[in-house]
């Protein structure tokens, strides 16, 4: 098994290549505005510095967001074409999830908040507990909201992601390591919960509905 | 002839999903999706909305290609793909679908320009092109007169519209008319049952005009000039002569843009027009189009409606001949160009 993770849901642009038993080979690049740019040439980089090409792939993970739309997608429809042209099948991974297993790896507390960047001063969260098995187990669904609407016992947990970065006033435990998604943590948990047979649909986490009013919207303003 | 290069296409620059398979200069399939209906509730294209709907039927829209082609992916010798000028986040999701394509089967890269494609398209439809072609692309996102004499590396820009592009000038005549978006197919229908009542105000055609505009576009006086117009009317508490409206404004419309393209041919001393995007479609300006090339002795090319519009099979096309012709491969780090020049062929 060879697993591909891309994940482009953060300005980190990341992608990892990840062998059964092996230490995953990471690429990750930060840059906001180029995710288009960078994320093809960076697979194959990928790809070559685990002296792997792209038949070799048999799985491919995708952080499905929440995050930024426009990058989002290109990770989105890079792994969901990829799948298709190497008849692969592709998971989808909430990409908070993927940042609360960094986090709780890197404290030694039991419950974390995931808090990240979703432009116009709002943030993406959800909040995280350790499991039985050790791994990050869901206590909230991914919300969208004012960083200053999170309880501020929520907003006093560890928290992942560039949330404390732009707001430090309001986040009081800042895990100031853990800022964008690894990608090589997004491949071990894909590969974990193939192996727990649960499933990881292909679907982007958006959020927020598009930012149009429809005509009859308009009239009744 | 399977030794041709069969090329796939992808478009995403706006509302529709396109994945078109080309083998050498023959169009195999051309598979489109589009979001028309979901911006129809919006009465406009709404750019998110088209993104996500762009993500949601790639795959998909490739598959169905493919397999009305009759071809399998592994048969593609090359991937096009529109790369600008179009909107920004649609163009993004074309673009990373293409090189995620590239990348998986092997094979080169052609970001090609949008413009560019709507004209090669025409030779999956009538052959060759002639060298030079004189283009006139028409739709709801451009209005433009190009000189081509190579599709491939050589595309001249002679004007473009200064405001509104002559499709939008539909979609906001038709808002005026209470006609449903998007506009240009409404007006052509309601206008056949209406004559040519009113002299609308031809834009960019009159003396000074003509010195520092002569092949570009003005529709934003047009346009202005009908909602005039039915306000007047309604304020006098008259009827509205809609299909007369629409009759009379699709003249002034088609009136300016055959009298400027056969103007240009004219002056560079070309003997063939081609024309293109959706506003091509309208049933008067390809008649019109088509008395005054005959009288003027041009060879007029008009694509069939379904290859004006936007789609695969024009991005395509336009790839083939990049193979064909031996141009440069793109490289994987091309970006999307929102505002690509009408005079870059390939990124
Ligand atoms: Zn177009």
């Amino acid at each position: 098994m060879l697993t591909l993770a891309l994940d482009t849901s953060t300005s980190a642009i990341g992608v990892a290549v990840l062998r059964d038993g092996e230490q995953p080979v990471v690429g990750v690049e930060v840059n906001a505005r180029a995710h288009t740019e960078l994320l093809a040439p960076l697979v194959e980089r990928t790809l070559a510095q685990a002296g792997a090409g792209v038949r070799d792939v048999t799985d491919l993970a995708v952080g499905t967001g929440p995050g930024p739309f426009t990058g989002l997608r290109v990770g989105m429809v890079t792994a969901v074409t990829m799948g298709y042209a190497l008849d692969v099948p592709v998971h989808g991974v909430c990409s908070l999830d993927v940042l609360a297993e960094q986090a709780l790896a890197a404290t030694d507390a039991d419950e974390v908040l995931v808090a990240t960047d979703a432009r116009r001063r709002e943030v993406y969260w959800a909040r995280y507990r350790r499991g039985a098995d050790g791994a990050a187990e869901a206590v909230t669904e991914p919300a969208v909201e004012a960083p200053t609407g999170l309880p501020a016992e929520v907003r006093a947990l560890p928290t992942a992601g560039r949330g404390p970065l732009l707001y430090a006033e309001l986040f009081e435990a800042p895990l100031a390591d853990v800022l964008d998604v690894d990608p090589g943590v997004l491949a071990r948990v894909a590969a974990r919960r193939l192996a727990a047979g649960t499933p990881m649909p292909v679907e982007p986490l958006y959020l927020r509905r598009p930012d149009a009013l429809t005509t009859a919207e308009r009239a009744a303003r | 002839m399977t030794d041709e290069p069969l090329v796939l296409g992808i478009e995403t620059s706006c509302d529709e999903t396109g994945v078109g398979l080309v083998r050498g200069e023959t169009l195999l399939f051309d598979a489109i999706a589009s979001s028309v209906d979901e911006h129809a509730r919006f009465g406009g294209v709404v750019p998110e909305v088209a993104s996500r709907a762009h993500l949601e039927a790639m795959v998909p829209t490739i598959e169905r290609a493919c397999a009305e082609a009759g071809v399998t992916l592994r048969d593609v010798d090359a991937v096009a793909v529109t790369s600008g000028p179009g909107l920004a986040g649609a163009l993004m999701v074309g673009v990373a679908s293409a090189k995620a394509l590239a990348l998986s089967l092997g094979v080169p890269l052609h970001g090609v320009n949008h413009l560019a494609s709507h004209v090669a398209v025409d030779i999956v439809e009538h052959g060759p092109l002639p060298e030079p072609t004189l283009a006139m692309l028409v739709s709801g996102g451009h209005s433009s007169l190009l000189l081509v004499p190579d599709v491939t590396h050589d595309v001249r820009s002679l004007g473009s519209t200064i405001d509104d592009a002559a499709g939008e000038a539909f979609d906001k005549v038709a808002r005026v008319l209470g006609l449903p978006f998007p506009g240009g197919p409404h007006i052509d229908r309601v206008a056949r049952e209406g004559q040519v009542v009113i002299d609308f105000p031809r834009g960019l055609t009159g003396g000074r005009d003509m010195e520092r505009h002569r092949f570009d576009f003005s529709f934003s006086g047009l346009k202005t000039a009908v909602s005039r117009w039915v306000a007047a009317k309604e304020a006098a508490g008259e009827s509205v002569p809609v299909a007369d409206v629409a009759a009379s404004f699709q003249e002034a419309v088609t009136d300016v843009l055959t009298r400027k393209a056969i103007d240009a041919c004219r002056e560079h001393g070309v003997g063939h027009l081609q024309i293109g995007g959706g506003v091509a479609a309208n049933s008067r300006l390809r008649a019109m189009a088509q008395e005054r090339c005959d009288a003027a002795g041009i060879e007029l090319r008009v694509p069939r409606p379904k290859l004006c519009t936007d789609n695969g099979a024009m991005v395509a096309a336009l790839g083939a001949q990049m193979v064909l012709k031996g141009r440069p491969p793109s490289d994987l780090g091309i970006p999307a160009d929102s505002s690509m020049p009408v005079t870059v062929v390939s990124a």
